[in-house]
């Protein structure tokens, strides 16, 4: 039996359905994702795990133990909401201490587990300040340090790094997975940022409309997303109108804009399709040599990378290179593109509601 | 010389300050003038300066008993105001919008009445022969009529009522900067609905509770129309005092030297429960 079990959950507002046929398991010590734009009910299934929402229909069972029927307070979990949300009025250490405090642990002990919560955030020296004097990463980590002190069986993360500029967001990754692993605590967190969820979990969940769409670990999500929403959410893609015209064991043909392409063997019906090309895996090559013929509309530099928005026959694309540091095609210019087969990814043809 | 630029925000606060000197500066330096002056009933106002009135006033008991009193009534009110005020303004702010703007103009419903219409209103009730008295009395739960009207009881329970609003307001505006999820961290914590309220709301209410018994203190304690209307001849407090002297015995120096006295005790009671307030809760003051 899975640590933590969400079976069937769903919860409707008066009229709107914010959660449906929400199932998940998570292992213990593992760190899975609810990731989803705006309003797909990720911040819902989080409420109602902590217990700040009832679900309309469905349980949530935590080590064994049904959630349905314990007040929040009681369940022991240990939340990080979006604002910090810290004690204002509380220096740093009360507010680590205070949930200490109210499971009526003693004194000596509660000294010492502030001590240990505050040395794993890395904020020891700054126990006795007041959070308004601390930047948004510091509160951050105090936040952090609060939910962990009580030893929670389950960490309950709300966008927690959305408050924070670029730089801060990425530093704060690196350090929440340092501190998810030493804590060795199970952790959700709810995100509607791709990279933050790629980098920091096992696994991700992608949710839309209040319904789980995917589930799997970072790579295969990005890698074989299930629909063009997923394939669009998970980072850039180039999403085209195709027509599977036949699939056999090893390989399929496809008809892109009246121009025949290979892809990969799928398990779809010949009929209309997506064809997704991710734009880091299509090479800009100078000989034609039986390749796509492409013109440059655009260019822009991002540093690290340039980003190139082509004409071709099969239609716009975009294509990022990595920069190596050598002059690249300049708008106007024609160039060859050029693939791998099998990194062309065949989905079902999308409709709107999907 | 200063350029056209830097003179515009002293224009712009001219005419509220032309209005606060004539209305406001001006008659407290008269009256604080005229505190000094002496009085005799033959010769009238006399132009000359002695501490004669503070003198009297401070050895006299039967002043002492009326600062007390009247210091006693505002405080008496302002404890009334912060224990019924701030779980009301608390209850407000988690009502839902449209609840919460109605149950809003019940409560600041006293302040659209005249306060001597009101304050008749409660010696209605409050009277030998009122609302309360009759309805205690036909119920057979007493035999003859308790004492309301009156009495410094009476003037505190006007007094509440047409405070309340005042307190309520202050703690909703610092309530309303507090973050809601503190309370629900608090209960992810494992803090029980009471202990959310005493040691998360509570404090975050703190900035509003002292500006609300600010004002509500020293509005209590200056207060004219009610507790001359519920307290009659034989409550008396500071302020009617003053308006005896003023109006009946015609002693304005003396009447002057109280009011400055009582301007003063209250600003001292004031700056002291700030400070104390301050250094408390050093947290939630931006």
């Amino acid at each position: 039996m899975s640590f933590l079990e969400i079976k069937a959950l769903t919860k409707r507002f008066s009229e709107t359905t914010a959660v449906e046929d929400f199932s998940l398991t998570v292992e213990r010590g593992e760190f899975v994702s609810l990731l989803g734009p705006s309003g797909c009910g990720k911040t819902t299934t989080l409420q109602m795990i902590a217990g700040f929402e009832q679900p309309t229909s469905g349980s949530i069972i935590l080590h064994g133990r049904n959630l349905a029927k314990i007040p929040a307070r009681k369940r022991g979990l240990g939340i990080v909401f979006q604002t910090y949300a810290l004690f204002p009025h509380m220096t740093v250490e009360q507010n680590v201490a205070f949930g200490l405090e109210m499971r009526g642990i003693p004194e000596p002990d509660r000294r010492q587990k502030v001590a240990a919560a505050l040395d794993l955030v890395k904020l020891s020296h700054l126990a006795k300040r007041l959070p308004k004097a601390m930047s948004g990463g510091q509160r951050q980590r105090v936040a952090l340090a609060r939910a962990l002190v009580i030893e929670p069986e389950l960490l309950l993360l709300d966008e927690p790094l959305s408050n924070l500029d670029a730089k801060l967001r990425e530093e704060m990754q690196l350090e929440l997975r340092r501190i998810q692993q030493e804590a060795g605590v199970t952790t959700l967190l709810v995100t509607h940022d791709q990279s933050e969820a790629m980098a920091l979990s096992d696994r991700i969940a992608v949710m839309q409309s209040g319904r789980l769409m995917q589930l799997g670990t970072p790579f295969d999500t990005y890698e074989t997303p299930k629909s063009t929403f997923i394939s669009n959410f998970l980072g850039k893609t180039n999403c085209l109108n195709a027509r599977l015209v036949s699939t056999t064991g090893t390989a399929s043909t496809l008809v892109i804009n009246g121009i025949e392409v290979s892809g990969p063997s799928v398990n779809l019906l010949p009929g209309d399709v997506m064809a997704s090309l991710r734009p880091e895996r299509i090479d800009i090559v100078e000989s034609s040599d039986g390749h796509t013929e492409a013109k440059v509309l655009e260019r822009i530099f991002l540093g690290d990378q340039w980003l190139f928005r082509l004409e071709t026959k099969l239609g716009e694309l975009l294509v990022v290179r990595r920069n190596r540091g050598r002059r690249e095609a300049e708008p106007g210019e024609n160039v060859f593109i050029v693939w791998q087969p099998e990194h062309l990814q065949i989905l079902p043809a999308s409709r709107e509601s999907a | 010389m200063k350029s056209p630029q830097n003179m515009k925000p002293w224009l712009l606060s001219g005419p509220a300050f032309v209005l606060f000197l004539v209305l406001l500066l001006i008659p407290l330096v008269m009256t604080f003038m005229l505190s000094f002056n002496s009085f005799s009933f033959y010769g009238g106002i006399e132009d000359v300066y002695t501490f004669g009135n503070y003198i009297e006033v401070l050895g006299d008991s039967y002043f002492y008993e009326i600062f007390l009193r009247t210091f006693l009534i505002a405080l008496i009110t302002t404890v009334f105001c912060v224990l019924l005020g701030v779980p009301e303004a608390y209850i407000l702010l988690r009502m839902r919008p449209l609840a919460r703007s109605i149950m809003l103009l019940v409560v600041l419903g006293p302040l659209l009445i005249s306060v001597v219409v009101r304050t008749l209103g409660w010696a209605i009730l409050l009277g030998n022969n009122g609302v309360i008295n009759e309805l205690l009395q036909s119920l057979g739960l007493i035999t003859s009529p308790v004492k309301m009207l009156y009495t410094s009881g009476g003037i505190v329970a006007a007094l509440v009522h047409v405070m309340i609003p005042f307190m309520i307001i202050a703690v909703w505006a610092a309530l309303q900067r507090r973050d809601p999820s503190a309370e629900q961290a608090a209960e992810s914590l494992g803090a029980s609905p009471v202990k959310v309220f005493t040691r998360i709301v509570l404090p975050q209410a703190m900035p509003g509770i002292l500006s609300g018994s600010l004002i509500v203190f020293s509005l209590s304690a200056s207060a004219f129309a009610t507790p001359a209307i519920l307290g009659g001849r034989r409550v008396k407090v500071v302020s009617t005092t003053v308006y005896d002297e003023f109006l009946n015995t015609l002693n304005w120096p003396l009447g002057a030297a109280i009011a400055v006295l009582l301007l003063a005790s209250v600003l001292v009671i004031m700056l002291s429960w700030n400070r104390l307030i301050e250094k408390r809760y050093t947290g939630v003051f931006e």
